[in-house]
């Protein structure tokens, strides 16, 4: 299994290359954001939709429930996207080298 | 026949084979083959990045079957569908740059590649190029079934014809236009999908005489519908829940999805995808399974799920505005046949071919063997979706739950944790896909969890238990 396989052009990768310290933060950010994603999701839904159905209360037509879970969740997930991408994250280039890619 | 529906058909098909002729100019102008034509140079940009991603992940499931299956249970299925929102964000947060940074220096065109470079072991280049071949192979000839079925549904063709009809338009671009032309055809396709979208709910909800008057009759009909929990409560919220890793964050491993990763131009690119992406996502998974939820008081009774969108369509828009949107969906199943199509011949040609059969094949070779490889597949493709066998049709139960499961932990631990070697990830790819075949057959929906999520979990401790007890990998290769 090993021998030739193994040998061909091995790729030399820094773990210290400050580009990885970005992206990690970036990652995290990402994490975070799902957690927040989630808990809204599953605190509207199930915190208001599980009243009997004569006690809802509907805004623009919906069931309160399902509006602040889907439709405000999904507005307030665009918003924290735009803020984390636009405030927390970083350019930087992909290539090492000019040219490298090709 | 349906004129007024079947000529702004015609229309669409023709725009889409427009755009692979004119990709396949930049095969001839490329200086490598194989990069253009798997990846189109990564070139993308964010607009196009965004939608090629959407576009391929919403497959027919989320125009056809998602909406089919809100309709027989009301706004708790568009509950469990908005768990795709994260989709929007977190595979390009998550992959990110820098998976864009190991792909470019692996050189890597496909996810086998990455975890070939990374890994450096034969057996995980066989194991995950036999996996995606299999898997990717069997839910693409599923989406061949419904592709056809909806044309047949819209023209009164025959099946035949229809599959006929829908195999020339895929093969065509994908064959001579590659990578650069499946994202582009993917972003009419989703261009054509938001638009789709808003117009068959706006329509929807006038044909229903507004929400509220919608909401009401769900209510007299079954005061389930407006629920959480579903027709009859089955939703639990651990169930619903549970969807997250499936649809939702599991995504982030499924190859179709992570090739996109190493495909973009630049950092900015990402960042207008990212945004583009979660907006369009979100919007097209709220309204899609909102219009199957207030179809139904409009049009109750409808037996089969997969028939409900086509027939609001029909119902609510005048027939030629109906021919538009109905592209829609039709959108949806080619843009992720192609991608699929794309994905397991660059399985077959560069990491099977190339890496065992034939290393040091000619530039001019390699695209013969590519252009045959990825027709051979589309025809192989149509002769099994002409009746699809037993074989294929329980494989795809597992495609992307299976494929999830296999390469979740070593593509994102083989990103984030350098101590993880080649015996974790070939335990954790194997456990992963043994154990949620298993699962589904003899315990589906353990303790009340979708079937993915103990796979996930089992993999995830296979590849950290076996990594720590073997040796640490080449320090080179991290």
């Amino acid at each position: 299994m090993k021998g030739s396989f193994e040998q061909k052009n091995k790729p030399d990768i820094d773990p210290k290359d400050p580009r990885f310290k970005i992206a990690h933060r970036e990652a995290l950010i990402g994490v975070i954001l799902v957690i927040i994603n989630f808990a809204w999701w599953y605190g509207f839904a199930y915190g208001l939709g599980s009243k009997p159905v004569s006690e809802y209360t509907y805004i623009f037509g919906l069931p309160a429930w399902f509006f602040y879970s889907c439709v405000v969740g999904f507005l307030v997930m665009v918003v924290l996207v735009i803020i984390a991408v636009k405030g927390f994250f970083k350019e930087v280039p992909f290539e090492d080298e000019e040219g490298e890619s090709k | 026949m349906n004129w007024p529906v079947i000529i702004p058909l015609i229309i669409f098909l023709a725009s889409i084979f427009v755009v692979g002729f004119w990709s396949s100019k930049f095969l001839k102008r490329s200086d490598s083959f194989l990069q253009e034509y798997f990846l189109g140079s990564r070139e993308l940009g964010g607009f196009i990045l965004a939608m090629t991603m959407i576009a391929t992940y919403g497959s027919a499931s989320s125009f056809i079957g998602g909406p089919g299956i809100a309709y027989t249970q009301g706004l708790g299925w568009v509950l469990l569908a908005m768990a795709q929102v994260a989709t929007g964000y977190f595979v390009l947060m998550v992959l990110g740059k820098k998976f864009a940074i190991y792909a470019r220096k692996y050189k890597a065109i496909t996810l086998v590649d990455f975890l070939k470079q990374r890994y450096q072991s034969k057996w995980v280049v066989l194991f995950s190029a036999f996996s995606i071949i299999i898997f990717l192979f069997s839910a693409m000839t599923a989406q061949w079934v419904g592709g056809a079925r909806l044309i047949e549904s819209l023209t009164g063709l025959s099946y035949t014809s229809a599959l006929f009809i829908f195999a020339v338009a895929v093969l065509f671009y994908v064959i001579i236009g590659g990578f650069r032309a499946v994202a582009l055809t993917d972003t009419i396709q989703g261009v054509v999908m938001v638009f789709g979208t808003l117009i068959i709910l706006i329509g929807t909800i006038i044909a229903g005489g507004g929400i509220t008057n919608i909401m009401q009759d769900l209510v007299a009909e079954n005061p389930n519908l407006v629920t959480p929990f579903g027709l009859d409560g089955g939703l639990t919220p651990a169930y619903v829940s549970s969807f997250w890793i499936l649809v939702g964050v599991g995504v982030v491993a499924l190859p179709q999805v992570t090739v996109r990763a190493m495909s973009y131009k630049n950092a900015k690119a990402m960042h207008r995808a990212l945004i583009t992406g979660t907006i369009v996502v979100g919007f097209i998974m709220l309204g899609m399974h909102l219009i199957g939820v207030f179809a139904r008081p409009i049009l109750p009774g409808i037996e089969v799920a997969d028939s409900v969108m086509p027939l609001i369509t029909l119902e609510v828009l005048p027939p030629w505005l109906a021919g538009i949107v109905l592209a829609a969906p039709m959108a949806a199943i080619m843009s992720t046949v192609d991608s699929l199509l794309l994905l397991v011949s660059s399985t077959v040609v560069k990491d099977v071919y190339l890496n065992y059969i034939k290393p040091n094949a000619a530039d001019k070779e390699v695209k013969k063997i590519t252009i045959g490889t990825t027709s051979a597949l589309g025809i192989l493709v149509f002769m099994l979706a002409l009746s699809p066998p037993d074989l294929l049709i329980w494989l795809n139960l597992f495609a992307f739950g299976g494929l999830e499961a296999a390469f979740i932990w070593p593509v994102i631990m083989g990103l984030y944790w350098q101590r993880g070697n080649k015996h974790g990830a070939l335990a954790s790819m194997i456990v992963g896909v043994a154990s949620y075949i298993l699962i589904h057959t003899f315990a589906p929906n353990l303790f009340g969890l979708h079937t993915v999520v103990f796979p996930i979990v089992l993999s995830f401790i296979f590849f950290v238990v076996v990594s720590l007890l073997t040796k640490p990998a080449n320090e080179a290769v991290l």
